[in-house]
């Protein structure tokens, strides 16, 4: 049965495929017998652009050392195939933006379920802003893994990247609980923001949500999260710490 | 036989907000309005349902306008044709040129398509494609002669139109007595409604292309396998799915949880009653005006001889049930005895149902069945016959399958007469294929599997390699389930084929799609880029449909009749719009015998419109 799976999806056309436009004999929706006059005047929604906002976390974030509020978030504007695609995730504590992480993108399909991502991102927050140039691949992994990896190149040699990970697991048609997990490395340090070099942080969570509606499902949940090698020494140095468990509750929301 | 419960709602209790799939027991006439609709429905008539308004003769006026309607609890506006859901029913003679002049109210353009007729091109109502479409406040003459006999239908070829209520019955009667004898007539037309803007239900779908399934595996599923049927088996059940990224319970993209389910343009509680006398011989033609929908449509108590299809007599055939899809039609002939009997129309995905009595009087009610459980998609629906040596041969097609994962929805395992009819008319196919130009190598379509380069991208998510020919799987959800189910084999036109001439070329087109993406297309190209198929004026071809997805797909060609085949090359029935089920191959011969443009596309009017639409040239 594998070798099935192995051949129905993906992979390079033989070369011997078929032609798909062998059967036109020449003739186009604008040109030929029978077309009428001027510009095609038949477009359906395969030409139209669509568009979305996702509030993937909107959440408030309890800890020993005080709360927050979280944000991620990710819009799509265009077609099928093309995309322009905004996403941003930050912290807000005390009313002072903590650290923020926005990304402008060129989404472009390659296969069934992965698409290519170009753009630039945009850091802020505590310490000097850092502007990246941003590539990375973002889709569906067999047994449906949403993955997200994007690599990243700043200026005075600065590399970064990011991995993320999610997870459907439906308990019920509408109590929906999911997985998630995030990992930054970075090329070099950068004092000036607090990060060392190699693996600077990772979280791992769950959060259990119910769908009153696909587009609105209050959640709570439970994320743990590390500062690693010198992130984690210049974490000890400003006095915080380097593990904690963090409590949610949030609303996931699309529109 | 069923006892009777007159005046006794015998439909079981449901959740307050699963309260739109069944509908209002008055919907569709306008009733508590709100203030501000009440003000922009001012001078409109209430939109009428139930009884479609017959139109005959050669001289008919349509007007297409905006009415209230409400089948819910809210009011919404409809786009109706002379303020009806259904439209008229218009009743046209065999012979006849008709002209209908049909006006357009609306603040945008609109079309109407006659479904199934032979007309010229330039009649057919396709905006862009046969004609530039009627603008707001213009009126447009269609004019044609009735060539043929039967029951079809006319709906808008605009946008989104037809979802929201462009579209009623079209019967041809013929000049002659009908072959067909009945005492009665009724038409049952199923369509479905939804309050939400169809647009916004296809950006949904963008977003997100599972919103409404509702059915989908859960965890609580995979633990009640495992008691079951063991940890190895129940992820065994789930591994391929899973690595492929494909839903099992992918049934239809609309459900319940959107849609209400109509029959003559009343829900389910609002129950369209056909009225007979005990012992008259009833005709129902049944016609699939749905925008999403297959319909699995049985009549508890009476069996329905199967008479005509898309309009074509065919060899009557008596089955318990019947699946058909947007676009496809069938006239039974039923014969009751009671007083009263439910038309039970359950859509595919088992998320609703439309229904309405076969009664004596008004006011009857039957019992109401439960909808049937929601099964998964087989291994088979998914990859297709995985065995060649299987193919072409009927309900034997799955026999090679053995996989503890499918053990308990085995397809198509009927082993009854389907199979020994081919091997009796293999016998005369040989006689035909002397008449072919090309002689025996166009007899039977061809089985090698052919993928356009087009389809290894991201438009498609699979590609089958060993399709199933077989045509006698009535399909998921209606495999085994202890009643006669019609299937495409069963039907055989009366007369044979119109072209007695063999094929002398193939064209072979794929069923293809990215449910994920959302995106519908032929070949992996959606309309916006593709090239039309050309045929040359008079030639006879064979096409064949090859069904790359897990969906099925209601494949309708305008303008030309579709002479669907066995695999062996033997005639079966005329149709217009011909059901591909998932990973099955299907071929018909087509007559090019009407110059012009033409078009051709799944009859899910969602999948139409994301791209699964061609244009053929006639020249």
């Amino acid at each position: 049965m594998d070798h099935g799976s192995m051949n129905m999806q993906g992979g390079p056309a033989p070369a011997d495929a078929r032609d798909p436009h062998a059967y036109s004999n020449g003739l186009t929706l604008e040109s030929g017998p029978y077309a009428l006059p001027g510009p095609r005047q038949l477009r359906l929604s395969d030409e139209h652009a669509f568009g979305s906002v996702l509030l993937d976390r909107l959440e408030r974030v309890y800890t020993k050392d005080g709360n927050a509020t979280a944000y991620d978030a990710q819009a799509w504007f265009g077609g099928t195939y093309d995309r322009l695609v905004l996403k941003a995730e930050g912290d807000v504590a005390n009313g002072k933006l903590e650290e923020a992480s926005t990304e402008l993108l060129w989404g472009h399909a390659i296969s069934a379920y992965w698409d290519t991502q170009l753009g630039v991102r945009q850091d802020s927050g505590t310490g000097p802003d850092r502007t990246w140039l941003a590539f990375g691949f973002q889709g569906l992994a067999p047994y449906w893994f949403e993955v997200d990896a994007t690599a990243y190149v700043g200026s005075s040699g600065r590399t970064a990247l990011r991995l993320e990970g999610e997870y459907e697991l439906l308990l019920t048609q509408r109590l929906i609980l999911q997985p998630r997990m995030e990992v930054n490395l970075y090329g070099q340090r950068d004092e000036a923001r607090g990060l060392g070099s190699g693996l600077a942080d990772a979280a791992a969570g769950l959060r259990l949500r119910y769908e009153f509606s696909r587009q609105f499902a209050p959640y709570v949940g439970v994320e743990w999260a590390g500062k690693f090698g010198q992130t984690a020494d210049f974490a000890r140095a400003e006095g915080q710490r380097t593990r904690e468990t963090r409590y949610v509750a949030g609303v996931r929301l699309w529109f | 036989m069923p006892p009777l419960r007159p005046f006794h709602s015998p439909l079981p209790l449901v959740p307050a907000r699963r309260r739109f799939v069944r509908g209002l027991v008055a919907g569709g006439v306008m009733i508590g309005l709100s203030p501000w609709l009440r003000a922009a429905a001012q001078g409109l008539a209430d939109t009428r349902t139930g009884a479609a308004p017959v139109l005959s003769g050669t001289n008919i006026d349509l007007v297409v306008a905006e009415s209230p309607v409400n089948f819910t609890g809210r009011p919404r506006m409809a786009t109706t044709i002379n303020g009806s859901i259904p439209a008229p029913t218009l009743k046209l003679r065999e012979g006849d040129t008709v002209t209908i002049r049909v006006t357009n109210r609306l603040r945008e353009a609109t079309s109407i398509h006659w479904h199934g007729i032979i007309l010229p091109y330039q009649m057919d109502g396709v905006p862009g494609v046969s004609f530039p479409g009627i603008a707001p406040g213009e009126t447009f003459t269609y004019q044609f002669r009735l060539e043929q006999t039967g029951t079809y239908w006319y709906h808008s070829h605009s946008g989104m139109q037809e979802q929201t209520g462009m579209y009623g019955a079209l019967i041809v009667e013929p000049r002659e007595a009908d072959p067909i004898r009945a005492d009665r007539d009724h038409v049952v037309l199923l369509s479905d409604w939804t309050d939400e803007d169809p647009m916004r239900v296809l950006a949904k779908l963008k977003a997100q292309s599972d919103y409404y399934n509702f059915n989908q595996p859960t965890a609580i599923d995979f633990f009640r396998d495992v008691a079951e049927m063991g940890l190895s088996r129940a992820l065994d059940k789930r591994a391929m799915w899973n690595q492929m990224r494909m839903n099992p319970t992918d049934l239809a993209d609309l459900s319940g949880a959107t849609l209400t389910y109509l029959m003559n343009g009343v829900t389910p509680a609002g129950n369209w009653t056909g009225l007979f006398r005990p012992g008259e011989r009833v005709r129902l033609r049944f016609i699939n005006g749905a925008a999403n929908t297959f319909y699995d449509v049985r009549i508890p108590g009476l069996k329905m001889t199967v008479v005509q299809s898309d309009g074509q007599n065919v060899e009557p055939v008596t089955v318990d049930e019947f699946r058909f899809g947007p676009g496809e039609t069938y006239d039974v002939v039923v014969t009751p005895k009671d007083e009263a009997y439910t038309i039970f129309a359950q859509a595919m995905d088992r998320s609703g149902f439309a229904r309405g009595t076969l009664a004596v009087r008004e006011g009857l009610e039957a019992p109401v069945p439960a909808l049937d459980p929601v099964e998964w998609l087989t291994m088979a629906d998914m990859m297709g016959a995985m065995d060649h040596g299987a193919m072409g041969h009927g309900g034997s097609a799955m026999g090679a399958m053995d996989h503890g994962a499918m053990g308990h929805d085995m397809p198509g395992m009927k082993h009854d007469m389907s199979g020994m009819n081919h091997g009796a008319m293999a016998m005369d196919h040989g006689q035909h294929a002397m008449h072919g130009m090309t002689g025996g190598a166009m007899a039977k379509p061809s089985a090698t599997v052919r993928h356009a380069r087009t389809e290894y991208g991201p438009s498609t998510d699979m590609r089958v390699d060993m399709p199933r020919t077989n045509l006698d799987d009535p399909g998921i959800g209606l495999r085994n389930n202890g009643r006669r189910v019609l299937t495409l084999a069963d039907l055989r036109t009366i007369g044979g084929p119109l072209d007695p001439r063999g094929a002398e070329r193939e064209i072979e087109l794929h069923l293809t799609g990215n449910m994920e993406r959302y995106t519908w297309s032929l070949d992996g190209l959606e309309f916006g880029k593709s090239t039309p198929v050309h045929l040359k004026y008079g030639e006879r071809v064979r096409v064949i449909l090859h069904n790359d997805t897990m969906m099925t797909h209601p494949m309708h060609l305008h303008g030309l009749w579709s002479e669907v085949e066995t695999p062996d090359g033997q005639f079966l029935v005329r149709r217009h719009t011909i059901p591909v089920q998932p990973a099955q191959r299907v071929s018909f011969l087509v007559t090019a015998d009407a110059l012009g443009r033409w078009a051709w596309h799944c009859h899910l009017m969602l999948h139409m419109d994301m791209g699964m639409f061609r244009v053929v040239v006639v020249s």
